[in-house]
């Protein structure tokens, strides 16, 4: 079951195309990354999620039907460019912002002393934001987005702007929420991130939904068929058996244990390689040499900007 | 609407706790009364101390010429030379020395006046005037014309134009056309002070929005015209409570000061002093009680002028104007604040918006001698110029038809510049990094939501 689906989303802005027939479907409970370069479409995509512009064609589906415009209480949203009143005090503008997400006074009030205790922040709520800290006002952003609950919670770079002790907690409470079964999806440069949280992922490129999957699949996918083996034994007689048929990427020896890379070519798989290679040497370990998100957004990006011609930025 | 609601009290409790808003709110009606009763106060104040002019005659023919007035006494000092009374001025008591001394003219004698302090004009007019009139009748008795005294008498003239404004109903009001003009003048300022000053308020808050990024914030939980409108009407909230504090506290003060200086002139008239000279002059004593009668009635026309002023018509009038205008400027400078970045980068934007404000106040100066003039009426039908012209044209009076006319008008160009300013500013709102002008803004008009 999907919680957000978007069907063949179209934007244009004067002369520019944002976004170009742009499908996804978000899974409920996930953790779904939406990569892609700068000005890709990405915000346009978020954009048009919260309801902030609409989309020139398409359709966006929520829990299944048409979204309606009181959807957006059950989204929250924190954008990238993110910032709150200078002069005005902590707690008041928590109030403010959660009324402003249809809570009522005194459960904002209520939740409002749950994560400022949480937080440890109790001795912020009379300070101006002007007096905090960049991460400091950042956690209070952090706790407004999510303060009423959301089913649907979309982070644009959450983790910019924070120590490495408050991403962790940032990304603690990310999981948690995920526990409690919020689908949240995650914008973000860092590909690490995405490996370490995101179940799902779709890259944008030039307003262009070019890959979209289960995280694990794509970098299968995109394995390009390399194999590490560790084994014992003579490295030539490892190489003769994988001349051919196979690629010999290195081949290193430490001690009497050697670890070669080896890619498989068209028309061969794993087996293939293991019977050619059992005769020849004692293997240790055979592993599947999986590409990190990193490599396979450059991969997929350039692969896409070179075939359709587009300059690669 | 709720949300709406949330946005406009946000705006309301922040701009009225500010300090600048308590200062002037406070301030002003005291500023506003002292305008209201200064004339009549300076009319009251005329006179409170007996001064005392001693006059050295050198000419000796000028002795007990000029007469004593109630507040004005005259000593003639025969007995001390003029350089000794000058030089014990201070110790005589005397307010001022008045020295005549003869010159090549006859008929044409030296004054000369040496005081400690500048002299009051009350002492200087007395002083002149009697003793121009003194020198006249002696000019004018050289000619040896018969009955002369009976001539001047005959040929002497007192004109007083008293303006009565006579109503459609036929009712009539004693006015007063300086005090028409001094409230068009106070009104159509203030109404051009507060809209250009609030409408900047408004573009100001919309950058501190938009650069502080808490715009994307907002906007994911309400539309932008509800942050807009709110924002607006947030502050035309703040600006209403200004006018209501200001014109109850004006009001109340200047209340409190008229009773005071109309009881003090009701007070003053013809009662002991004249009673005591009447023994001593009575013929004195019946020129004095004219005088104070005259003095006193031109204070008391003056209120009765400023009582006759149709103050609920004016106060609507002013309330109503101020918030069309207000919101027709304020949609204006939202859409431009929407657009920019920074406070420095609005001066070309906002000139197109504050040229028609400029212009009421150029319209203003002439409208107010010719209030039913082409240009006034004009002026006063046109939606961006009628808030501060049609308050020029209120004291004097205006007709039904063309109030409603003008009111429309104002209100149906307030909704179709507000619709427009909307859109400019829902797409504005989210533009960063470019430098904007009008015609691009006029672009994004067409820009789908």
């Amino acid at each position: 079951m999907h919680l957000l689906e978007t069907k063949g989303i179209v934007k244009r802005y004067c002369n520019h195309l944002a976004l170009d027939d742009v499908s996804l479907s978000v899974p409920r409970g996930s953790i779904y990354g939406l990569l892609g370069p700068n000005g890709a479409g990405k915000t346009t995509l978020i954009r048009i999620i919260n309801q902030i512009t609409g989309p020139d064609k398409g359709e966006i589906l929520f829990d299944g039907r048409h979204m309606q415009p009181n959807d957006i209480y059950r989204i929250g949203y924190l954008p990238e460019e993110r910032g709150l009143y200078k002069k005005m005090k902590v707690g008041e503008q928590a109030l403010f912002l959660a009324q402003l997400k249809g809570l009522s006074r005194a459960d904002a009030l209520k939740r409002l002393k749950y994560w400022f205790e949480k937080f440890e922040i109790q001795a912020w709520w009379d300070k101006k934001i002007e007096e905090l800290s960049k991460g400091m006002a950042q956690k209070v952003q952090f706790m407004v987005t999510v303060i009423h609950e959301p089913e649907l919670l979309i982070f644009d770079e959450p983790f910019s702007g924070f120590d490495p002790i408050n991403v962790q907690l940032v990304k603690d409470e990310i999981l948690e929420l995920k526990r409690k079964g919020t689908t949240i999806i995650f914008s973000t440069h860092n590909m690490a991130s995405v490996e370490e949280l995101c179940d799902h992922i779709t890259l944008i490129n030039k307003s262009r939904n070019i890959l979209s999957g289960q995280i694990d699949e794509v970098r299968q996918n995109y394995g390009s068929n390399v194999f590490e083996v560790a084994f014992r034994g003579n490295p030539d007689s490892l190489r003769q058996k994988v001349e051919g048929r196979f690629e010999l990427l290195k081949i290193d020896t430490e001690n009497s244990l050697s670890k070669a890379q080896v890619r498989l070519k068209l028309q061969s798989d794993a087996n293939n390689l293991l019977q050619e290679l059992i005769p020849a040497v004692e293997i240790v370990a055979f592993n599947p040499i999986v590409p990190s998100m990193h490599d396979i957004f450059i991969q997929v990006v350039q692969e896409y900007n070179q075939k359709h011609g587009l300059a690669i930025s | 609407m709720n949300k709406i609601f949330l946005i406009i009290q946000r705006e309301f409790m922040t701009r009225v706790r500010k300090k600048s808003f308590i200062i002037t709110t406070l301030l002003s009606p005291i500023f506003f009364a002292a305008i209201a009763i200064l004339p009549s106060y300076l009319a009251s104040l005329e006179v409170t101390e007996v001064r005392i002019v001693a006059v050295v005659d050198n000419t000796k023919q000028f002795i007990d010429v000029i007469p004593s007035t109630e507040y004005i006494r005259i000593a003639y000092i025969t007995d001390t030379p003029a350089e000794k009374v000058k030089e014990n001025l201070s110790e005589t008591g005397y307010y001022a020395l008045l020295v005549i001394d003869t010159t090549i003219t006859p008929n044409q004698p030296a004054f000369t006046i040496y005081s400690q302090k500048q002299p009051a004009i009350d002492v200087m007019q007395h002083l002149e005037n009697t003793l121009k009139k003194e020198i006249e009748a002696r000019k004018l008795k050289t000619y040896n014309i018969d009955n002369l005294d009976k001539i001047l008498a005959d040929v002497k003239t007192s004109i007083s134009i008293k303006s009565i404004k006579v109503s459609q109903t036929g009712e009539e009001k004693e006015s007063n056309t300086l005090i028409a003009m001094a409230i068009a003048y106070i009104m159509s300022f203030m109404m051009y002070m507060m809209v250009l000053i609030t409408g900047n308020q408004v573009m100001q808050g919309v950058i501190e929005e938009k650069t502080n990024r808490v715009v994307e914030i907002i906007i994911s939980s309400v539309k932008p015209f509800q942050m807009m409108a709110g924002k607006i009407f947030g502050m035309a909230a703040v600006s209403l409570l200004q006018i209501l504090i200001w014109v109850v506290m004006t009001a109340a003060l200047a209340g409190a000061g008229i009773n005071i200086i109309s009881s003090k002139i009701t007070a003053k008239p013809a009662t002991e002093q004249v009673q005591a000279m009447a023994q001593a002059d009575p013929q004195m004593a019946q020129v004095q009680e004219q005088a104070t009668a005259a003095a006193n009635s031109k204070g008391m026309s003056f209120l009765t002028a400023l009582k006759n002023q149709n103050f609920p018509l004016l106060i609507g009038g002013f309330i109503f104007y101020f918030l069309f205008g207000y919101l027709l400027y304020a949609a204006m400078f939202a859409a431009v604040g929407s657009a920019v970045e920074s406070i420095t980068d609005t001066q070309q934007l906002t000139l197109p918006i504050t040229l028609p404000l400029i212009l009421a106040i150029i319209v203003m100066i002439s409208g107010i001698k010719s209030p039913d003039g082409a240009l006034a009426f004009w002026f006063s039908i046109i939606p961006f110029t009628s808030p501060v012209i049609m308050l020029t044209r209120l004291p004097f009076g205006v007709p039904a038809w063309q109030l409603a006319l003008s009111a429309t008008l104002l209100v149906g160009t307030f909704i179709l510049i507000t619709w427009l300013a909307a859109k400019i500013y829902r797409v504005g709102i989210l533009m960063y990094g470019k430098k904007y002008t009008w015609k691009e803004m006029i672009k994004w008009i067409s820009y789908r939501g």
